[in-house]
């Protein structure tokens, strides 16, 4: 049949047009082999844009569309809509990016407009033999699961179950809550963080449409968006949870005493230990490395379980529910969902390694987390505010952006911290009204609502803000009033002088940072990550939820630092696009796949094996290799490695690739 | 053997600190390492003189570095200042063009020319990394069996850029301390400013900078120091008498050169140590070592 290919050449504005000669290119266009129609417009993608494909279409009777504008990122959809409208095959239309590709990187004009060109030139002799490829659609399974039970796993899981779809919650620590079930007061209207947080708690643990699995880590993830197989760990707690009454009398007999995790090392707990007075499930758990029972087992002794056979000459009588279960195994569950929503969270960044601040070589040299929990009722302190020798401090410095805008650690800002600060102030003139307070800031961030108004009341509070970071915190004083004292050296910029800050006690706000296995999740869930470290999401700005693989989602602060209204939107938007997906019931795929030719294929089975997406079976009956287009992802990697030649990627055939990569060299 | 271009600097070669350059040279022997010194080689540059004459100074410097460039080997210096200078040196040529020409210009004059391909490292760097602390050990003929030693790095080596050690809290010299048998004092103002050349100028403000430092190594216990930079050294054992009559104190720490320690370790003698040349008496605290 006769090719017949219409070119437009977009303006971009000024984006393309400035560095580009749109004019030229289309004149050059023109000239192309089968072009019949070549044209340029300011904005393609606005609908007379659409438009002029349409009409000409249709006028010109085309039936091969280029399109030189921008990255198919974005507008690949726009137009291969706009073909389809218009009666053409979405799969004979082809993009040349001459915008992050060209005009945005390049500032010759002359040679941009030629780089053009020559993209312009490889998409019109690919698109010369595309094929028109049918999309199928495969029904969405409604099921969802979300991974991470802190404030944004909470809220995604609920708003989706509240739709009456069942989801699968997975919680790598024994109880859910995160972070947020740490925090004594939330900022900016010092709500209590475990009265607005526990009633979501309990109600992920009570609801009908929730399947909640603590001490639990998805190991591995296949299928593709609507049809998900996930395998998830349940390790072994060493309780019967249907049994476990969460009276915590094991916790009373268990003499194993070990620093508690939900109390960042500053209280205890035991080795059978319910994780928190909040905890979801209110059940207790088996630490098995702390355990001397099970640390017995491994070396065939039998020692200890008082907490399952109580001490027998006290009377003392053990578990009465029997709910202790020293056999017990870690099991893999296997779910298929529809839908996943990644919400795995953040880690503190760990002060140590900033020599200077001394964090775990002076006492009272605290980190915010460590404060939050000595500030909260239920701490290791019952919520007093104490040194290290039990008196109250006189003077205490917090220190911002410790790990977050430095170059030697983490540039980006991490957006909480400023207004965490103001909420320790706010504690701290509180809890010890003798004290003074200083924050050593270097901007003050404040962006929010009622943010600035919660400033302004700290300042009114009396707090000082000293505009300076600090440089080193020492023992060694040098006048008597330092004696005994931690010493803050910083630089107020404000004064224009050197100072020292003698103080009782320094609390440092840290960086939120990216979890140590955030790779190992990004791998789980076929995610990329930001050059921060953090999960990358579809769009910075536009899709700001979905990742470029399809159903799956990222929320929270494993995205990017962010507050709790922030985390809590973002977790609902993530939960409303899976439901969208739900109740649409159906998903399209891409048609782009893999095809075995089976009159070639020699059924070495080297495929089979290299399938990233185990979408290649192989037909015992006929000896051949079978590719699931469903499962198939079009990645091409069996293209590649067939021996015989026998594979072919559609939309990427060797014919294609060939005439593009000559389009671009004539 | 590894070879190595040597850079004395003023101090190690005719200056004060002839001990360190004599232990440097002595030592370096032990390790199979042979320092060629550079020939007609000259001044750094030096710090105060960059501040003053700041294109002759880095003509100076470069001047060396071309020199070196033609014996391609990297260029070693014991010197925390030259090594910092010639450094600075190497990478304010690659990073500002305009400085560039113009020291080019002066090389040109000379019928040289300089190409940044030469790499200034500080002996301690080249004993520790190209050596190790195991084979440093290996070669020990008695240990220096529990010396507290206050391992004072001075402020130049490890600043401004980080290099070879941590800017905050080096610890290079206390595991090499360590690996010859001697016990590293806990030591906050390792890395301080000693007062450098100030002690010629505001020698009021230097004497407290001293003061401050002995103090520090003194109340964590350290029975010497040791320090890899000749003005340190120099500031900290020839002033020590002086800050004692303006303080008030009596520290009696003497000073040495990390090279005169390992070489104590090493089994050598008074003529490649030179411990004699020090200010403040070593033979009280290192007698039973030697």
């Amino acid at each position: 049949m006769e090719r017949r290919i219409g070119v437009y050449t977009c303006h971009c504005g000024s984006n393309i047009a400035g560095i580009v000669d749109c004019e030229g290119v289309t004149e050059f266009a023109r000239g192309l082999d089968s072009v019949v129609i070549a044209r340029d417009y300011k904005y393609m993608c606005s609908d007379p844009g659409q438009n002029l494909i349409k009409a000409d279409i249709k006028e010109h009777g085309l039936n091969r569309v280029v399109v030189a504008s921008c990255s198919p990122r974005m507008h690949e959809p726009t137009f291969r809509r706009a073909c389809q409208d218009a009666g053409l095959n979405q799969y004979l239309f082809e993009m040349a990016n001459i915008r992050e590709h060209c005009s945005w990187v390049h500032v010759d004009k002359k040679m941009a407009t030629e780089k053009a060109k020559a993209l312009v030139s490889a998409a019109v002799r690919r698109v010369y033999y595309q094929e028109p490829l049918e999309t199928k659609e495969v029904p969405v399974n409604p099921n969802v699961l979300v991974v991470g039970g802190g404030i944004a796993g909470i809220q995604a899981a609920l708003e989706v179950a509240d739709s009456g779809h069942q989801v699968y919650l997975v919680e790598k620590d024994p109880s859910i809550g995160g972070h947020m079930a740490m925090f004594d007061k939330t900022f900016p209207t010092l709500d209590c963080a475990a009265c607005i947080l526990t009633p979501k708690m309990t109600t992920v643990g009570q609801h009908p449409c929730i399947k909640l699995m603590t001490l639990s880590e998805v190991e591995d993830v296949s299928g593709y968006v609507g049809n998900f197989k996930v395998k998830i760990r349940k390790k072994a707690k060493y309780i019967d949870e249907e049994k476990c009454t969460g009276c915590g009398f094991c916790q009373e007999l268990c003499p194993i005493n070990v620093p508690s995790e939900f109390d960042c090392g500053l209280g205890k707990r035991k080795a059978i230990y319910i994780p928190s007075p909040y905890a979801v499930p209110n059940k207790a758990i088996i630490d098995a490395e702390k355990c001397s029972h099970l640390k017995g087992l491994a070396e065939g002794k039998d020692v200890c379980r008082i907490c399952q056979k109580g001490i027998e000459k006290k009377g003392i009588v053990g578990c009465e529910a029997d709910a202790i279960d020293f056999s017990q195994q870690d099991e893999i569950i296997e779910v298929e969902v529809g839908n996943i929503i990644v919400a795995t969270g953040f880690q503190q960044f760990d002060p140590t390694v900033i020599y200077q601040y001394g964090y775990g070589r002076y006492d009272n040299v605290t980190t915010g987390l460590e404060f939050e929990r000595m500030s909260n009722a239920s701490g290791p302190t019952s919520g007093e505010v104490l040194l290290a020798n039990g008196q109250k401090p006189e003077s205490i410095a917090i220190l911002h952006c410790v790990g977050s805008r430095d170059e030697n650690y983490h540039k980006y800002c991490s957006r909480v911290c400023c207004m965490y600060s103001l909420k320790y102030s706010h504690l701290l003139r509180e809890k010890v009204p003798e004290a003074a307070v200083y924050q050593l800031y270097i901007d003050m961030r404040c962006a929010g609502p009622g943010y600035e108004e919660f400033y302004e009341r700290l300042q009114e509070e009396g707090v000082n803000f000293v505009r300076g970071r600090a440089g080193e915190i020492t023992n060694i004083a040098e006048r008597p009033e330092e004696e005994g004292k931690l010493i803050v050296i910083c630089e107020d910029t404000l004064v224009r002088r050197k100072r020292r800050l003698p103080v009782d006690m320094v609390i440092m706000s840290c960086a939120l940072e990216p979890r140590a296995d955030a790779e190992q999740v990004a791998r789980t869930f076929s995610l990329s990550r930001k050059a921060d470290g953090f999960f990358l999401e579809k769009h910075p700005k536009l899709d700001p939820v979905a990742t470029m693989t399809d159903g799956v989602f990222v929320v929270g602060c494993c995205q990017s630092p962010k507050d709790i209204p922030d985390t809590v939107a973002q977790a609902s938007a993530a939960a409303a696009r899976a439901l969208a997906m739900i109740s649409k019931g159906k998903v399209e795929i891409e048609a782009a796949t893999a095809v075995v030719d089976e009159e070639h294929c020699a059924g070495c089975r080297v495929c089979v094996g290299l399938c990233p997406y185990k979408a290649i079976s192989f037909d015992e009956e006929k000896k051949i290799a079978h590719i699931n287009e469903a499962i198939c992802k079009g990645c091409g990697v069996c293209v590649a490695a067939c021996p015989s030649g026998a594979i072919t990627g559609r939309h990427f055939t060797s014919e294609q690739i060939m005439a593009e990569i000559e389009g671009v060299l004539v | 053997m590894r070879y190595y271009t040597y850079f004395p600097g003023c101090s190690s070669s005719e200056g004060g600190a002839k001990a360190y350059g004599r232990s440097t040279q002595a030592v370096s022997k032990v390790l199979d390492i042979e320092l060629i010194e550079l020939d007609d080689w000259n001044c750094c540059g030096s710090t105060p003189y960059s501040s003053i004459e700041e294109i002759a100074s880095f003509c100076l410097s470069a001047r060396n570095l071309a020199l070196a460039e033609k014996r391609g080997f990297d260029l070693v210096t014991p010197c925390s200042s030259c090594y910092v200078i010639l450094n600075r040196t190497n990478s304010h040529l690659k990073e500002y063009p305009q400085l560039k020409a113009k020291v080019d210009e002066a090389l040109g004059a000379g019928g040289m020319e300089y190409h940044g391909t030469v790499r200034v490292r500080h002996l301690l760097d080249v004993f520790i990394n190209d050596i190790g602390y195991d084979a440093i050990a290996a070669k020990m003929k008695r240990s220096l069996g529990g010396l507290k030693v206050a391992a004072y790095y001075g402020c130049q080596m490890v600043r401004p850029r980080p290099s070879f050690d941590h800017p905050e809290n080096p610890q290079s010299l206390d595991k090499l301390i360590t690996s010859l048998g001697g016990e590293p004092v806990p030591f906050p103002l390792k890395s301080r400013c000693c007062g450098g050349s100030l002690i010629i100028s505001e020698e009021a403000l230097a004497l407290d900078l001293i003061k401050k430092i002995l103090d520090s190594a003194s109340v964590n216990g350290a029975e010497c120091l040791i320090t890899p930079c000749p003005l340190c050294q120099t500031n900290l054992d020839a002033y020590q008498s002086r800050v004692n009559k303006k303080f008030k104190t009596n520290f009696n720490l003497p000073v040495l050169f990390f090279t005169q320690l390992m070489g104590i370790a090493f089994g050598l003698g008074e003529e490649d140590l030179g411990l004699k040349t020090c200010i403040v008496p070593t033979e009280r605290v290192l007698a039973k070592y030697l």
